[in-house]
């Protein structure tokens, strides 16, 4: 056993967390600021901030991950940080040249009162920001909230700064994606396409955090949301953010400076919410649902209906970030499946809620948590109590899947020990084909490999 | 008068730097690895979750029932209120608990940044929960900002270690030859082949500082004849330590390469002066020696004048080269991420190097010969061996085995790195995963040299 220690016995922690479902803001806005054009993040602390969330999201993704620091020493915690900032803001536009510097605080940074606004401000007073380039300043201490608090900060600071009103409203809608693979990006465009509704996205990591080997290293890849297509947003018809927890800030923000008003729905993973987020496409987009998407749905329930039998009544054990497990635990309960325990360390009253509502004719069993010590430690001792059939989460989850004997279905961040996340979308009717596609595998190459021999069967 | 080095000095703010930090070094590289230590992280969630089994450092408990705490990541967490009101009664809290749930033996506290900035004092929490707990629990002021680097963070640790673990049980490990292995992480399971060898040797390895390591070995350290340091840069602190405090000789030993580890095992069967330990080891290296030689033969054809780069670590860039020497690889470039001038330019510059502002922050321990325990005998007998040649706490650093018109520089920045291998075209670039697919992006193959992506390197990469 390798999480030996783990015993079924519960005990009521009020200040520890062991094996947390979550990690800290600024690696959330670093993700985010990826996710536009010629944008370089930058982390206003130690240097160790800035190294620790490079690797993970270079482990995640196997893709070059760029980032600066303000590498702050104790003179600088003592004295504040801004010589460090204004002396990076200098560096980097004369060694790396991006169009933008995101830079965002860290808990050293905001505990020592650290005011990044005023200092982009500074430095573009002082002439240190070069003529049509941007230095936007966020704050994300890592003491309150969780990596997604930090992404949703990071995609309100773009639109604060960049979206502006010509007067004249646009056609396009704009969609603000939460935290998602570059892959599921590509995929909310692909169908906004096949729709015909032009659309503004943000943040866009596709062509950014997938990017092919050419033999050349591009330090701004192709992809990513222009500042131009931030710009129009203030024109756009309609916002629709996708995901509570990331993009309602953002959506607020908007509305607030530009007047475009705003709906909030799922991230589009598993049926209904796919359903959701095309009616909303075409609803604010005035567009017709082609037969491409509705044969991509049909396709979707006939391989449901086809494998009904080996998914329900399925036990899962799920945990993530709120945006995404709520619409994945709402689609696993569509599909007769049971998600008995669910954490997220992402606090927010909405997810119990939302949880509640999905739970509670379905699955009233389902013990759920979120929030501060809402971590792996706790669910895997609900394990403990009663097991499951199947785990869905990051790849945390595999020294639980191998003491429990359980699958392992890889979803959501950090997947640092397998591939395949930023290439196949799990969003949309063809994302939920795949993530149906990977739950049969697990289950089913499970029971392949452990019924008795009497009981293996050609056929399934 | 060779050149100086600089090195061990700030990185310009702005720089895409490979380093981290004081804690990354202290919590991740020093005692993460151990794994009867129950860590907790107090600060903000990010800090703990990092360094949550990222370093591949594995551990094999001696049964399925041992304690091993690796696998758990602990934090206090903290919270906007703890940041306003303070964090120590959290903190004393999360111990309570942590306590209740896995009655650890012993208990490290790591300070993250905020820690220190609002004034927790972690050492205080220690002293009353210890006196609360009945077990050893101490804490590291290993705040990110203390340093310029990860190599503060192993400077605290060692302090830390030595003053609150090494010497608690004087009951010695049963064997002729008693050793501790210093500064080697068991990345990879490194540790796992050399522990292999020194057992057929017939070598007792009492602790290792540390990889596949115990508290309890940590515990009777001082009881050995001899330290090994394999990684010089983050672990020296200690075995100076142990030299003075107990009159432990060390010698620097390096485990990368054939031909060094040959060299190494050698040299520490000839400090014992053990015809049969001697006979032993030889046979040994020769046996392995044997096999390696037609692994060599295969990949000799390949290998044979290419060039490599690396920049990893504070001892790793040097050990590595006589790995690739042996493969008849030429190190063109290389440097550390976050070595001193006395691993650039050997040990003899020590006295020369002048402390500044960002090394003065972290303690220096005042160590004394402990009166009860300090073994003279051991001090005799390395006057001795001196006399007769026997090389101990020596190490001559990287630049002796740089060639002429090689280059050497000292935390590269992620522009250089470019400039570098446009300009020199190498066969394969070693560093960290940071660095690793903005080479690999460039068409040249590329190794990690801390968190290994083990064997094979596509080096037809270009023809694809």
């Amino acid at each position: 056993m390798l999480l030996r220690h783990t015993t079924d016995k519960i005990i009521d922690r009020s200040a520890l967390t062991i094996n947390p479902a979550k990690t800290c803001q600024p690696i959330g806005a670093m993700y985010a600021a990826l996710g536009v054009h010629g944008c370089l993040p930058h982390s206003h602390g130690s240097q160790g901030c800035c190294s620790y969330h490079r690797s993970m999201l270079t482990r995640h993704f196997k893709e070059p991950v760029m980032a600066a620091t303000s590498s702050f020493t104790e003179g600088a915690s003592v004295f504040g940080g801004q010589a460090n900032m204004l002396q990076a803001v200098t560096t980097i536009f004369s060694t790396y040249e991006p169009d933008i510097i995101a830079a965002h605080t860290t808990c050293l940074s905001e505990t020592i009162g650290d005011d990044l606004t005023q200092m982009a401000k500074k430095a573009r007073d002082e002439g240190k920001i070069p003529a049509g380039r941007h230095m936007i300043g966020t704050a994300t201490p890592s003491y309150v909230g969780s990596h997604i608090t930090g992404y949703a900060n990071q995609l309100t600071s773009f639109v604060n700064y960049f979206a502006e009103t010509t007067g004249e409203k646009s056609k396009k809608l704009n969609i603000l994606a939460g935290w998602c693979e570059p892959s599921d990006m590509r995929e909310i465009k692909r169908l906004a396409k096949l729709m015909g509704v032009e659309i503004n996205l943000l943040p866009d990591t596709s062509d950014v955090l997938d990017t092919p080997m050419t033999g050349k290293y591009r330090m701004y890849p192709k992809g990513g949301t222009t500042i131009p297509e931030m710009v129009s947003m203030g024109d756009a018809k309609k916002t629709i953010g996708l995901g509570h927890w990331c993009t309602r800030g953002a959506a607020v923000a908007l509305e607030n400076k530009c007047k475009v008003s705003f709906v909030i729905e799922d991230l589009p993973f598993g049926l209904k919410a796919t359903d959701r987020f095309i009616q909303a496409l075409s609803k604010y987009g005035i567009a017709k649902i082609p037969t491409e998407i509705t044969d991509e749905r049909g396709r979707l329930v006939d391989m449901i209906t086809d494998m009904h039998q080996y998914l329900h009544g399925k036990r899962v054990a799920l945990w993530g970030d709120p945006d995404e497990i709520i619409p994945i635990a709402e689609f696993l309960v569509d599909i007769d499946m049971k998600p008995v325990y669910i954490v997220s360390g992402t606090p927010g009253k909405h997810f119990m809620e939302r949880m509640e509502n999905i739970m509670t004719v379905k699955c009233p069993e389902a013990k759920y948590k979120n929030g501060e010590r809402a971590d792996l430690f706790l669910l895997h001792q609900w394990i403990k109590q009663q097991g499951v059939d199947l785990l869905i989460g990051n790849t945390h989850g595999k020294f639980i899947a191998r003491d429990e004997n359980t699958p392992l279905v890889r979803v959501g961040f950090p997947i640092i020990d397998r591939v395949g996340h930023s290439y196949f979308p799990l969003v949309g009717y063809t994302g939920a084909i795949r993530l149906v596609e990977k739950m049969l595998d697990a289950i089913l190459d499970k029971t392949d490999a452990t019924c008795p021999e009497e009981k293996l069967e050609l056929v399934m | 008068m060779p050149q100086e080095v600089q090195s061990n000095v700030r990185t310009i703010p702005g720089i895409i730097s490979q380093r981290g930090c004081t804690y990354a070094g202290c919590k991740g590289v020093v005692l993460g690895p151990t794994r009867d230590i129950l860590n907790l992280v107090h600060g903000p969630v990010g800090c703990s979750y990092y360094a949550w089994l990222t370093r591949r450092n594995q551990t094999k408990p001696e049964s399925e029932t041992d304690v091993n705490f690796m696998m758990y990541c602990l934090t206090s967490d903290m919270q906007d209120e703890n940041i306003v009101l303070g964090g120590e009664k959290k903190l004393s809290q999360a111990i309570r608990e942590a306590y209740e749930i896995f009655k650890p033996h012993a208990i490290g506290l790591f300070a993250t940044c905020p820690v220190g900035l609002i004034g927790d004092d972690i050492h205080a929490v220690a002293r009353k929960m210890e006196a609360e707990l009945g077990i050893n629990i101490f804490g590291f002021s290993c705040e990110g900002y203390r340093g310029v680097s990860q190599s503060a963070g192993h400077h605290i640790a060692n302090n830390k270690v030595f003053t609150d673990v090494v010497g608690l049980n004087d009951t010695p490990d049963e064997g002729k030859f008693r050793i501790n292995m210093l500064g080697e992480y068991n990345i990879g399971g490194d540790a796992f082949e050399i522990e292999a060898l020194l057992e057929e040797m017939g070598i007792t390895l009492t602790a290792s500082f540390s990889g596949n390591s115990s508290v309890y070995g940590m515990e009777k350290a001082h009881t050995v004849d001899l330290n090994l340091v394999m990684c010089h840069r983050s672990i020296n602190y200690i075995a100076e330590m142990m030299e003075k405090k107990y009159g432990i000789p060390w010698i620097k030993v390096n485990f990368i390469g054939a031909e060094a580890t040959a060299k190494s095992l050698i040299k520490i069967a000839e400090y014992f002066e053990d015809a049969e330990l001697i006979s032993k080891t030889k046979a040994i290296c020769e046996r392995e020696l044997k096999k390696v030689k037609v692994a060599l033969e295969e990949v000799k054809p390949i290998t044979n004048g290419k060039l490599a780069m690396m920049f990893v670590g504070g001892s790793r860039a040097h050990h590595y080269q006589e790995l690739f020497n042996e493969m008849g690889m030429d190190t063109v470039a290389a440097g550390y991420e976050f070595g001193h001038r006395d691993d650039y330019e050997g040990r003899q510059v020590l006295p020369d190097i002048k402390v500044d502002a960002d090394s003065r922050n972290i303690e220096e321990l005042v160590v004394e010969k402990d009166p009860r325990l300090y073994d003279q005998s051991k001090q005799d007998f390395k006057k001795k061996k001196e006399a007769e040649g026997y090389l101990f706490e020596h190490y001559e650093g990287m630049m002796p085995d740089m060639k002429k018109n090689s280059l050497v520089i000292d935390d590269l920045s992620h522009y250089e790195a470019e400039v570098l291998i446009e300009q020199l075209k190498p066969a394969v670039f070693c560093a960290g995963i940071k660095e690793k697919y903005v080479i690999q992006k460039m068409g040249i193959p590329m190794k990690q040299l801390h968190s290994y992506d083990y064997e094979a390197l596509m080096l037809h990469l270009a023809e694809l």
